[in-house]
């Protein structure tokens, strides 16, 4: 190793400080899980996982300093995910059944009088 | 002739260039991947939404003891990871070896977590079918996604212990040169392993906790 390389331990500072926030937030999400928040755990806990996704992949899988064409691949897999998940709830959460309205068919309607129907 | 010599291959001008040419490589398979694991999640968004009280029967049913150490397991895995593939790139051989070594036993820890958990699972009878013991009937769905979205990841995961071990080896016997980069490609498929345990924690192990 020469001289201008950096020192072993700095090739551990950047891991171990994203590790240690890694750890508290998958606490957070772990403890947050057992407060009654209602309807808001789901959201939160998805949105702590979210967090953690984006540190590990700007900081470990080192995103953040990747050429741009590395990062277009990386967030168009992403995008194409959204447009999976647009388009399917676009239809499974607008399907309205006949006897209550605005809710999705499966609830409501005969599944075998309605079978092939959607 | 140097490491860095020999690591270059044709027909890159220098090991920048080819270690970006590894990365758009892996990352064309990842976000292959992220709409393979994101059909499961959809498939499991929309059986949630249709039945939510189903899916907070099941999902309370999950081992989250068994999922948090997993989930601290598989971190602590991507870390010693990112510090081999720094350290391959200073020339650090054995710092390498060890930091896969050890990221293969973190991912095998996991693996053993996994096998103690399913038994528990088993031992309740959680597994879809004629004998399945939770009402209503829609748990079965929640379960169902269960084995399939924890077994595909577990066979990615074991994927990743066996090419881990090789990559270990390899260098370990200088069969390949220390700045290879093709660590890159290793590392960034262990990450997203990694990435979809961070996902499917909240779904399967933090249903209905409070």
């Amino acid at each position: 190793m020469t001289n201008s390389q950096p020192r072993p331990v700095h090739i551990w500072l950047r891991p171990t400080v994203v590790w240690v926030a890694l750890i508290v937030l998958g606490l957070a999400s772990l403890g947050s899980a057992y407060l009654p928040l209602s309807a808001s755990n789901t959201p939160l806990n998805l949105a702590i996982a979210g967090l953690m996704v984006l540190l590990l992949w700007l900081f470990l899988m080192d995103l953040v300093s990747s050429e741009v064409l590395v990062r277009l691949i990386a967030v168009a897999g992403v995008v194409w995910l959204s447009f999976m998940f647009a388009l399917t709830f676009s239809d499974y959460l607008t399907r309205a059944c006949e006897d209550r309205p605005g809710r999705p068919a499966v609830f409501g309607v005969d599944q075998k009088a309605h079978r092939g129907t959607f | 002739m140097s490491d860095t010599a020999t690591a270059l291959r044709e027909p890159w001008p220098d090991l920048d260039r080819q270690r970006e040419g590894v990365s758009v490589g892996i990352w064309l398979f990842i976000a292959s991947e992220v709409l393979f694991f994101g059909a499961l999640f959809l498939g499991y968004a929309v059986y949630r939404s249709l039945y939510p009280e189903a899916f907070r029967i099941a999902g309370a049913e999950t081992e989250v003891f068994y999922g948090s150490m997993n989930l601290v397991l598989l971190l602590t895995s991507s870390v010693t990871m990112t510090i081999a593939v720094d350290a391959s790139r200073r020339g650090m051989r054995r710092t390498v070896v060890v930091c896969l070594a050890l990221t293969m036993l973190l991912g095998a820890a996991f693996l053993l977590f996994k096998g103690l958990e399913y038994s528990a699972d088993i031992a309740k009878a959680l597994f879809p079918g004629a004998h399945f013991p939770l009402r209503p009937p829609q748990t079965q769905l929640f379960w169902g996604l269960y084995w399939v979205m924890t077994g595909v990841h577990a066979i990615h995961l074991a994927i990743g212990i066996g090419v881990v071990g090789v990559f270990a080896l390899i260098l370990r016997r200088r069969l390949l040169p220390i700045e290879s980069p093709a660590i890159l490609g290793v590392a960034t498929y262990w990450h997203f392993v990694d990435t979809v345990w961070i996902i499917l924690f909240p779904l399967l192990y933090l249903v209905d906790r409070s």
